[in-house]
């Protein structure tokens, strides 16, 4: 049904819809309104799950953890400082090959404090074992948070899916959504069966130590179901659609790829800004176009580099850095093309950060900064003025 | 037969005070129980892969987080409408407990999940290699408070976790140890007939940390009972229900000399340390009211 409604609740409904037993989570901005929503249908009556208000986030990531390995479908979510001190337990949930779906509501990471968007908190977490997928609208979230379900318990994969979404652009703002139905999500999303639990019936043991003889090995399994996931992605995408007729999620989207001499990679809702951007470049003749990374792990590298390699000048747009080295998606993107014989030119570009707008204007200069000379990693939009340098 | 559910061959140190306390609860348990456990020596010698000593569901996550952990097992089987049936024990050493996982233990008290947790104290982080820890007695030479010119070791007392947890206001709280095994049972199965979050703080000798020998585990533990520094209490509802009587409490220095840790203390330069902690002894007598009619 389609619905007039801010992101959190469009994200809390379609959670609601795959039938979780237990939430945990503890309030941060911008993520708060997601467990309050679902907080709210479990009083009402309208979702039977278990709602513990843990004390941390730590404990929230833990409890989480616990019950996927009680076998039963779990959920949470987060922003910012709440994914930092949950890290600890993401790369465990991972390691132990639990399913599980988290909302990260992307947000910048302190110091100073700043509530707003960008997406140093997840891209942080890029190396724990976890799926990520990043959404450009609340409709595309709704839709990832779907398939992240599937995707995580599929008997294949066993790997939690963080569903990545830009704070208060997304969480705040309102857009028309199709909510499924239901019934269409029953027969999208079995029932959560995991077949090593924690089961007096059949008792293991799970977190087992690990030595030398054996780590390196479940490491290079986690490593291996990566690789098959990027197979699966788009299988899981096909049914998605025979089931609701809407095509939504994949690895990377391409916006006027064809024939495009500059393109700028993306991820998120900035995408939108660039697309609009990219109509308005193009009634001018320019030939500009988008590469949407919407998979971020497990890194689609072949279908990036199919989408780009005939491309002259890249922009790797990215709201995070690795601070003394570049933004981690242009380090990944350039090595795509090392050693190539005809590679195009990739530069790196930082904007948005704590919630600086990335606005048409800064995006079109994106694009005239492509006929300069290569940049690794320029900051985009900085006020340089001496009270700000202070 | 007697199947235990901690199985033998595990890696444990021999006269491990923890192995001990770990069998004798699970087993007292029984097999419809699911543990959880922080990270530590007990994890580390039971779950070695490709082995493990657990009879019973078994899962280890992090060094601070069983109790988090359980609370979503918890919550989990109260989804699948098997609460009733099976029990959820999340245990850890004294630095799982009193340090690192204070803040998840907490949380899980004052929501008041139905499960048992387990302090294993051996008074300091045994397993990297007998560093101090909240729960590690004044006067204790650890790698972390050793003895030197200017230190007779640990400064500080040891943290009350009984208090802490009563403070929660949760339906059980009691101590035990390996020296009175069928008072620890007796202890647990108690606590598991019980609704609501329980704590029992089982009292665990180290021969490799405490410096003792091996053989005299047993003997060391009773020792810190009858001297009054580690009383065995039983708390319901925050009111102290049950005590172990002492008749003639020992003087400190007989528990002191058998272990290496705190050989330092028997010196006559160290006279006014080994007062303290007589007086601990001595206040614990009086607090609990351990002595005999």
């Amino acid at each position: 049904m389609k619905e007039y409604l801010e992101g959190s609740q469009a994200i809390a409904k379609t959670v609601a819809l795959c039938r979780p037993g237990v939430i945990s989570a503890y309030p941060i901005t911008p993520q708060t309104h997601i467990p309050e929503n679902l907080a709210e249908m479990v009083a009402k009556g309208e979702l039977k799950a278990e709602f513990v208000n843990v004390e941390s986030e730590h404990s929230a990531a833990s409890c989480c953890l616990g019950a996927s390995a009680t076998g039963v479908r779990a959920y949470t979510s987060t922003s910012s400082q709440g994914l930092l001190y949950m890290l600890e337990v993401i790369f465990n949930i991972a390691g132990l090959r639990l399913p599980l779906v988290l909302t990260c509501a992307n947000r910048a990471v302190s110091a100073p404090i700043n509530i707003w968007n960008d997406q140093q908190d997840s891209l942080t977490a890029r190396d724990t074992g976890w799926i990520q997928f990043y959404a450009e609208t609340i409709q595309e979230a709704v839709d990832l948070h779907l398939q992240a379900y599937r995707l995580s318990e599929d008997k294949r994969i066993l790997l939690p899916v963080m569903v990545n979404l830009d704070g208060y652009i997304l969480t705040h703002g309102y857009e028309v959504v199709d909510i499924p139905e239901q019934e269409l999500v029953d027969k999208f999303l079995p029932p959560y069966q995991l077949d090593y639990k924690l089961d007096p019936e059949n008792p293991l043991t799970l977190g087992v130590l690990a030595g030398p003889d054996y780590y390196l090995e479940t490491r290079y399994a986690i490593q291996k179901t990566m690789e098959e996931v990027l197979k699966i992605i788009p299988e899981i995408g096909e049914e998605f659609f025979k089931v609701f007729g809407r095509k939504s999620g994949g690895l990377v989207e391409g916006y006027f790829l064809e024939g495009a001499e500059k393109v700028i990679v993306a991820m998120g809702s900035v995408c939108g800004t660039i697309k609009e951007t990219i109509d308005e470049l193009r009634n001018e003749k320019e030939r500009v176009g988008l590469l949407k990374i919407i998979t971020y792990r497990p890194f689609p590298q072949e279908e990036i580099y199919q989408a780009l390699k005939d491309i002259k000048e890249i922009a790797v747009l990215e709201k995070a850095v690795s601070l003394g080295g570049f933004g981690p998606l242009y380090t990944e993107i350039k090595a795509l093309f090392a050693g190539k014989k005809e590679s195009p030119k990739v530069s790196g570009f930082i904007a948005g950060l704590g919630g600086r707008d990335i606005t048409k204007g800064s995006l079109k200069t994106v694009f005239e900064k492509l006929s300069g000379r290569q940049t690794d990693c320029e900051f985009m939009d900085l006020n340089l003025s001496p009270n700000s340098q202070r | 037969m007697y199947k235990p559910l901690l199985s033998p061959g595990h890696t444990a140190c021999a006269g491990c005070g923890q192995a001990l306390a770990a069998r004798l609860v699970v087993d007292i348990a029984g097999p419809k129980v699911i543990v959880v456990n922080n990270t530590g020596c007990l994890e580390v010698f039971s779950t070695g892969y490709p082995e493990s000593s657990w009879e019973v569901p078994f899962i280890h996550s992090l060094f601070e987080n069983a109790a988090a952990v359980a609370s979503g097992v918890e919550s989990a089987l109260k989804y699948l409408g098997k609460a009733e049936q099976i029990n959820i024990i999340s245990q850890a050493g004294d630095g799982g407990t009193a340090d690192i996982g204070l803040q998840a233990l907490s949380g899980m008290w004052e929501r008041g999940h139905n499960i048992l947790s387990i302090c294993y104290d051996n008074e300091a982080y045994m397993n990297t290699g007998v560093q101090r820890s909240g729960l590690t007695p004044p006067g204790t030479n650890t790698t972390t408070t050793p003895v030197g010119k200017f230190s007779f070791g640990n400064i500080r007392p040891k943290k009350n976790m009984l208090e802490i947890a009563i403070a929660h206001g949760i339906s059980y709280v009691a101590s035990a140890t390996v020296s009175f095994p069928r008072d620890l049972q007796k202890k647990v199965k108690k606590a598991l007939s019980l609704r609501g979050p329980k704590y029992i703080h089982i009292h665990c000798p180290c021969p490799l940390g405490w410096r003792h020998d091996p053989g005299l585990t047993y003997a060391v533990a009773k020792l810190a009972v009858e001297t009054g520094l580690f009383p065995l209490l039983e708390f319901e509802f925050g009111k102290l229900v049950n005590v172990y009587k002492l008749k003639e409490p020992k003087p400190v220095e007989e528990y002191l000399k058998l272990q290496g840790r705190f050989k330092h203390l028997l010196s006559p330069e160290a006279k006014e340390e080994l007062k303290r902690i007589q007086e601990i002894a001595s206040l614990n007598i009086e607090r609990y009211h351990l002595l005999a009619e």
